[in-house]
């Protein structure tokens, strides 16, 4: 798609509605007033992984942007959904109506990503999702007003599950958490498992959330499958991963394969149990100049925590919806959104890349072992770079996604 | 249970005078509550129709709780259980088989009704915190139910994008606005019934039973009958409640069955008053606007929830609207 | 070798066991819940609360003051204690003369308050805390490896449940608490200080509480919502197993463990529910619970 094209389609968006245009035109001298809200978990499961930080990330890309420099006025507010979709959809709906916000950032979470999805189309404005795994948001839930910025189910699946394949470990145990999102992570995990020529020798599905995985360890042992795949995330992976150790089935010879860690998991789990861990994500703070420089100065001022790779797609995100509203100098999220799709991305963390048509954000995906004690230089020192997938190898093909406004 | 609810209603007025004049206040703070209901879209900030049907309607909820615990003095620890599987059921039909939202609602109460009816009669056996212990296992395997039927429930994601579909198959319900004015009609509806079985024969029997059981059986009336009868009731209009919410929110979700629900319905009713007509409304209000406004707070809304629930029972037993009572003398 | 329904009776075993081992911390979480149920007529709601702040305090002491496992499992359960006297005195004292209702909504509160206040500052991921160095390691016992530490559980939780029901039922200092169960008025009336007795044995139930948290530091991660859903199972156990009753806790605690240890093989998804259904059924058919007196 065309530059020129996109642009031309922003311009006819804005003259259809007449009355927009001229109150754009009145403002363009006049800074334009943007308000991005940073919907995500204060309080629970996901807190530390999106959270605080995620609001400090998307403050930091409008420090960066020097935004007011550049014709914006921009406001970040913030709150929590809870994990509950009628907690995340109220807020949504107020915002817009209400509170005069043109975008949502974050929204970890699936069920809630879903509903912010849906009132976010309805009210014609913006969600820049950084935090929410299913990649049916890019698929049959596909919106015009949606970017899925970090990661998705499908390529925690490709990048964890084809390289446990490669590397030998072809007969696989689930140990999934019972609700929607463990049961999606299982079903693309078993399907790149399969392909690549593996075996999916049993399942058990746990309750979300729980505490006390070794029951369901101690089956996933008797399989003798050579990987236990946990198709869960944040507290049950935790706890999986360190009754596996304590019950010594590392030891035995098999392998786990988080298929959803994020870097303060492993935090939380100390290198002793986590070691060895293969993982797949999007962002490491350690990775180059650019993700080092701007870790240093988000850990300043968050406690020395490193940001994890979905703080870092808010910072990605909101970056890249700044310069679209400076280019556009409006708030209208179909102009908006249009030049989003429409121009390259390019940030210091995730580098150069582009926002496809049904929403999913392209850009290459890391394979990564947790080191060993002895291995790692200092704190969050944790990740060894074992491989990259590009994004295109990473990412569901826009065609196998069912995506209506691709099909269209 | 006796003393839980005696403090929020003070005695039936002893001369017929005091009742007829109470039944005239009562009478002019319905009228005060349908003007306030029919001009609160015009106020700003507060107006939002979409904040002001999610009040209602958990207030309605509140009431149908309050009208067993206050009134009956039966303490369901597992109210949510009614009001999120009639949520799910008026969403379902709704969403999947297009009905209209009074067809929805009525099918989504109804079944709030039949499970109301099975696990009364099996709760009401027993009394005090084992009746309220059975009300919660009997609900965690409603959530449990609903967890595991996604086909039904959605799962996680619970039921979204719920339509709203045309009033009567004619009367459109496109603007919040208008779905307002069908919560506000319906729920008013709700309270007056349940003022209306308060102050009938029924009710009186009913705080009979609650300030003294003994006597009450010996007085020859069946007493568990009366037991299941506003179990019913209250779990009816909870499911009424809770099907509306499904149309009014367009959402039907686990957060509905789950326990904290059952809390949350608990502490509206203590926060507005027990056993009060009109106190459980104000506490849903209470509860439902810090919710709302505080949600930028993040983990210091249970902070703060937590501190509201020690407050009231420490030293505010009587709830907001159990105090102005007191203050003009009159039950309200 | 013969099959049960499918499952090998190794794996059987090995799946009793971790039932036991889980049922170790419902038994010592109930007991502590029917000793305060049993003097105060309070259900304590915040006692799940109290279970993560044992959690907290053995890792507070570690990587604060360098206060290791050992000494932990004795200050830990000391210091939450001591919370709970004060809790008592400022609080619950003030609802004893009112219904059960009361006490559970400002408990139910106080658990609030503290479960938030945890999660703003240590934020909810967990933090990890390691098992000490002498119970590293395992037993294979033929049908499963057993975690050293686990084993260790299993027998610090009998000892302490058997040693809480010794004092209780066979001791002097039991048979006052008993007499002030039964007639605070007239226990008072013949010299024991009952208000003290009450303040003192809110406090060790809550100490129980924080020893198992202590336990469970190392083996489930220490997190703010650790205690949040695990009290209303444990909840359900007590009035299994009979409100007040002190053996009843106990048997019942390490008897559910099992139940659901064997609901995890045959219907894992049902595991979190398995205990619900248990206590309809028994309330239905014997209210008091199995252990109870009918009141």
């Amino acid at each position: 798609m065309s530059y020129f094209r996109m642009n031309r389609r922003s311009l006819m968006a804005g003259a259809a509605a007449t009355a927009f245009t001229a109150r754009s035109m009145a403002q363009a001298q006049q800074p334009v007033n943007i308000k991005i809200g940073v919907l995500n978990d204060r309080s629970g499961l996901y807190a530390d992984l999106t959270g605080e930080g995620s609001a400090l990330a998307a403050r930091m890309a409008v420090e960066d942007f020097g935004a007011a420099a550049k014709g914006l006025n921009v406001q970040i507010v913030s709150a929590d959904h809870q994990n509950k979709p009628d907690v995340g959809a109220n807020i949504a709906r107020q915002w817009y109506d209400n509170d005069g916000v043109d975008a949502i950032a974050d929204v970890p979470t699936s069920s809630v990503a879903f509903a912010v999805n849906q009132i976010t189309r309805e009210k014609n404005k913006i969600m820049l999702n950084s935090g929410a795994a299913s990649s049916d948001l890019t698929g049959a839930q596909c919106s015009p007003n949606t970017v899925h910025w970090t990661y998705d189910t499908y390529a925690l699946a490709q990048g964890t599950g084809g390289a446990m394949v490669k590397a030998g470990g072809d007969t696989w145990f689930f140990l999934t958490a019972d609700y929607a999102f463990g049961h999606a992570l299982e079903r693309d995990t078993a399907a790149v498992v399969t392909k690549a020529g593996g075996r999916v020798v049993g399942a058990v599905r746990t309750p979300f959330p729980g505490t006390d995985f070794s029951s369901f360890l101690l089956q996933a042992q008797s399989s003798r499958a050579k990987v236990i795949g946990l198709a869960n995330a944040g507290g049950d992976t935790i706890n999986s991963i360190k009754q596996a150790a304590e019950f010594g089935i590392t030891q035995g010879g098999q392998k786990l394969a988080g298929l959803l860690v994020f870097v303060t998991d492993v935090h939380a789990l100390g290198l002793q149990t986590a070691q060895g861990l293969i993982l797949t994500e999007s962002f490491y703070w350690d990775l180059n100049d650019g993700t080092r420089a701007f870790s240093e100065r988000f850990a300043r001022q968050r406690g020395g925590n490193k940001p994890t790779m979905v703080q870092a797609g808010v910072y990605g995100a909101t970056l890249h919806y700044l310069k679209a509203a400076a280019a556009t100098k409006s708030r209208d999220a179909t102009a908006n959104m249009a030049w989003m799709k429409g121009n390259q991305t390019d940030d210091p963390l995730f580098g150069k890349g582009t926002i496809r048509a049904d929403g999913r954000k392209m850009h290459p995906v890391y394979l990564f072992e947790v080191k060993k004690p002895s291995e790692s230089k200092g704190p969050w020192d944790y990740y060894k770079l074992i491989a990259t997938l590009p994004a295109e190898e990473a990412f569901r093909p826009i065609a196998a996604g069912n995506c209506p406004l691709v099909r269209a | 249970m006796a003393d839980i609810a005696a403090t929020g209603s003070p005695s039936i007025s002893a001369s017929p005078k005091a009742a007829a004049d109470n039944a005239a206040l009562h009478r002019m703070i319905f009228i005060g509550l349908a003007a306030t209901l029919l001009v609160l879209p015009f106020i700003p900030v507060i107006g939002y129709p979409f904040f002001l049907m999610k009040v209602l309607c958990f207030a309605l909820f509140a009431c149908a709780f309050n009208l067993m615990l206050g009134y009956g003095g039966l303490l369901s620890f597992g109210h949510a259980a009614y009001f999120g599987l009639a949520s799910y059921v008026s969403a379902y039909t709704a969403k999947h088989w297009g009905l209209t939202p009074e067809l929805s609602i009525l099918l989504g109460t109804a079944s709030g009704a039949v499970l109301g009816l099975a696990f009364g009669s099996l709760a009401i056996r027993r009394q005090g915190i084992y009746f309220a212990m059975i009300t919660l296992a009997l609900a965690q395997m409603v959530f449990f139910f609903s967890l595991q039927t996604p086909r039904f429930t959605g799962g996680e994601d619970g039921i979204q994008a719920v339509p709203r579909n045309n009033l009567f198959g004619l009367i459109p319900l496109g603007s919040d606005t208008s779905t307002y004015y069908l919560v506000a009609a319906v729920f008013l509806a709700g309270v007056a019934l349940i003022y209306r079985v308060i102050h009938s024969p029924f009710g009186q029997v009913l705080k009979a039973i609650r300030d003294n059981e003994a006597r009450a059986v010996s007085l020859g009336y069946r007493v568990n009958q009366y037991k299941l009868a506003v179990f019913v009731l209250s779990a009816t209009l909870a499911g009424l409640a809770g099907s509306m919410k499904a149309i009014a929110v367009q959402l039907a979700s686990l957060t509905d069955v789950h326990w904290s629900m059952s809390g949350e319905v608990v502490l509206m009713t203590l926060v507005g008053g027990m056993g009060t007509v009109f106190g459980p409304i104000i506490g849903a209000a209470v509860i439902i606007s810090m919710q709302n406004f505080l949600a930028g707070l993040g983990a210091w809304v249970t902070v703060v929830q937590g501190a509201i629930f020690v407050v009231c029972v420490l030293i505010f037993r009587e709830g907001i609207v159990g105090v102005i009572g007191k203050w003009i003398k009159r039950p309200l | 070798m013969f099959e049960l329904l499918g499952i090998p009776p190794q794996a059987l075993f090995g799946q009793l066991l971790l039932g036991l081992i889980n049922g170790s911390f419902y038994a010592i979480l109930s007991l502590g819940l029917a000793v305060i149920f049993g003097l105060l007529n309070i259900i304590n709601f915040t006692h799940g609360a109290q279970y993560m702040m044992g959690a907290f305090i053995a890792w507070m002491l570690l990587n604060w003051v360098g206060i290791g496992y050992w000494p932990a499992l004795v200050l830990a359960p000391v210091i939450a204690g001591v919370t709970g006297v004060i809790i008592e005195r400022v609080f619950l004292k003030r609802l004893y003369h009112l219904d059960h209702l009361y006490g559970l909504l400002l408990t139910f509160g106080l658990a609030l308050i503290i479960q938030g206040l945890f999660r703003n500052y240590f934020g909810s991921s967990g933090l990890p805390y390691q098992i000490p160095a002498e119970l590293r390691g395992g037993q294979n016992l033929g049908f499963m490896f057993l975690p050293n530490y686990r084993g260790w559980v299993v027998v610090a939780s009998l000892v302490v449940c058997l040693a809480t029901w010794f004092i209780i039922e066979k001791t002097k200092l039991g048979a006052y608490l008993r007499a002030a169960t039964e007639n605070p008025t007239l226990t008072q009336a013949f010299g024991i200080n009952v208000p003290l007795l009450i303040t003192l044995t809110y406090g060790f139930g809550v100490g129980l509480a924080a020893f198992a948290g202590v336990l469970a530091a190392p083996i489930y991660s220490v997190n703010p919502n650790m205690g949040a859903d695990l009290i209303i199972v444990v909840f359900a156990v007590v009035v299994i197993g009979g409100m007040g009753s002190i053996m009843g806790a106990i048997v019942t605690g390490f008897g559910l463990g099992l139940v659901e240890g064997l609901t995890k093989v045959f219907y894992p998804e049902a595991s979190a529910t398995v205990i619900f259904i248990i206590m309809a059924i028994v309330l239905l058919v014997k209210p008091a619970g199995l252990f109870g007196r009918t009141a």
